[in-house]
């Protein structure tokens, strides 16, 4: 089992500096547009044994964590 | 309006973050340990599943295995290490500017003047502690007090992720019945001198006679008697005030005993090349050159000698080093690590010059040296090297100028 799931993210950057992502990518290239990001704080997924950025994002009416561990982006594995 | 002062200990920390980024690992005892096959095989830290199986800190793996038989060990990462603690680092700056560290996984944070009471020192603390937790995935145990030796005996106190506060009114309470050993400074040869006096605890140590400490410990027995009692003064330094460096050394415990004379010139080149470039990098020179060796029975014993003229090559170094390792009897007692340690610094950039030519030969030989450290840096530590490492290249391995390593640390600096 995967604790930690590394995938492709499409972002944005404003012109402050400030990421927020807009597409994730999966491995099998389907594409899941964020509808909005809820939160972004500096948070350790415990779960996935992994810490930087946590973007709390909507997905399909969703509400899933994104971490952006410098340079990579993950998920937490169920 | 006393100060406040706390002391966040990281607990078990490289195991702590190991067991962190393998969540696999956590149902396991496991601990960081060196490399068995370079004998650098020492428990660094464990799990609190290991702990409660008796394993320590400092002790071999295979003592730590016939205590706990399925012991998982993990080789250490230390850029992990580096990467938790400077984040540790900067949370505890948000709250104060004085945040003095004390090795990769301590730090004392002074917060008087930010907070007025002990209480909000505690929330403060435990703020700390739930911010380490959930921004770094690891935990912390802080201490809470009005100096900074109590705030460190508090956070040890209790452990993990917990704070303990000392004040003024219960530090009788909580400090003194605690063993005399807890304490920073009461190491073993203090722990059994301090015995045969019948003085176990803190309390006890509080309460006796500073005179007589005197007499047993010299000044260190009324400092330790001062410090029993609370009499700790010391000012948490100002976040990266870099202490001045008192001496520059590096040592290692050699991949197979040191038993010929061969063996120990090639590990004091090798020591003394990095001490040296070391040196120069910090623009220093240095006046006394010191040993220490430990032997296959683990005796220590430390040497020291002074140079004619403060020198920064590795040339001289090795030369005193070596006059003063050269004394010890290899034959009857093999040496399994050896340090070179370069004391009495003064500045590189103010030379006597002189007509003699033993200095103008010195002189000569760091530019050598200064344009082999620019080779080592580009191409590697292996581009040029002694003739003398060919002949021994599992000895000559060593690098412990790239290679990590931790320096223990002094309280007082």
């Amino acid at each position: 089992m995967d604790y930690k799931i590394y995938v492709r993210v499409r972002s944005e950057t404003d012109i402050d500096g400030n990421v927020l992502p807009t597409h994730i990518i999966w491995s099998d290239d389907r594409v899941f547009p964020v509808d909005r990001v809820l939160d972004v704080q500096r948070r350790a997924s415990t779960k996935a044994g992994g810490l930087g950025m946590r973007y709390t994002v909507r997905i399909h009416g969703k509400e899933r964590y994104l971490f952006f561990e410098n340079p990579r982006w993950f998920v937490e594995g169920k | 309006m006393g100060r406040i002062i706390l002391h966040c200990d990281l607990n078990g920390f490289y195991a702590s973050v190991e067991c962190f980024y393998h969540p696999e690992l956590r149902a396991f005892p496991v601990a960081v340990a060196g490399d068995p096959e370079l004998r650098h095989g020492i428990i660094l830290a464990k799990n609190g599943i290991a702990k409660q199986y008796g394993v320590k800190t400092g002790e071999a793996i295979w003592q730590a295995r016939e205590k706990c038989p399925g012991l998982i060990t993990v080789k250490p990462h230390f850029e992990l290490y580096q990467k938790h603690s400077r984040l540790a680092r900067m949370i505890y700056t948000e709250y104060s500017d004085r945040v003095e560290s004390f090795g990769p996984d301590e730090c004392w944070l002074d917060l008087s003047g930010r907070v007025d009471s002990m209480q909000a020192g505690q929330r403060t603390a435990d703020e700390i502690r739930r911010r380490i937790r959930e921004e770094l995935g690891i935990t912390v145990s802080v201490g809470v007090s009005f100096n900074k030796i109590f705030a460190k005996l508090g956070s040890d106190y209790k452990k993990p992720d917990a704070t303990t506060v000392i004040s003024e009114d219960n530090f009788r309470q909580i400090v003194w019945p605690l063993a005399a050993s807890e304490m920073i400074y009461v190491g073993k040869a203090t722990t059994r001198k301090l015995a045969r006096f019948g003085i176990h605890t803190l309390g006890q140590l509080a309460v006796a006679d500073p005179q007589a400490l005197r007499g047993l410990l010299g000044k260190n027995g009324v400092m330790l008697w001062r410090w029993a009692n609370g009499q700790d003064y010391a000012a948490v330094r100002q976040y990266q005030a870099e202490p001045a460096v008192k001496s520059i050394g590096n040592s290692t415990t050699a991949p197979h005993d040191i038993v010929s004379d061969d063996d120990l010139r090639i590990t004091l080149h090798l020591l003394c090349e990095s001490v040296a470039s070391r040196l120069r990098d910090q623009g220093y020179r240095c006046g006394t050159v010191q040993i220490h060796i430990r032997d296959k029975t683990l005796f220590v014993y430390e040497r020291q000698a002074p140079l004619p003229y403060p020198a920064g090559d590795a040339e001289s170094l090795f030369h005193a080093a070596y006059k003063l390792a050269s004394r010890h009897n290899l034959r009857e007692h093999p040496v399994r690590s050896l340090g070179v340690r370069a004391c009495a610094l003064v500045d590189d950039k103010v030379t006597q010059l002189s007509i003699f030519p033993e200095i103008q030969r010195m002189q000569k030989q760091e530019e050598l040296e200064r344009a082999m450290d620019d080779l080592k840096n580009r191409f590697g530590a292996k581009i040029v090297q002694r003739g003398l490492m060919l002949t021994d290249r599992k000895m000559s391995a060593l690098d412990p100028k790239r290679d990590h390593t931790v320096h223990p640390e002094s309280y007082f600096r």
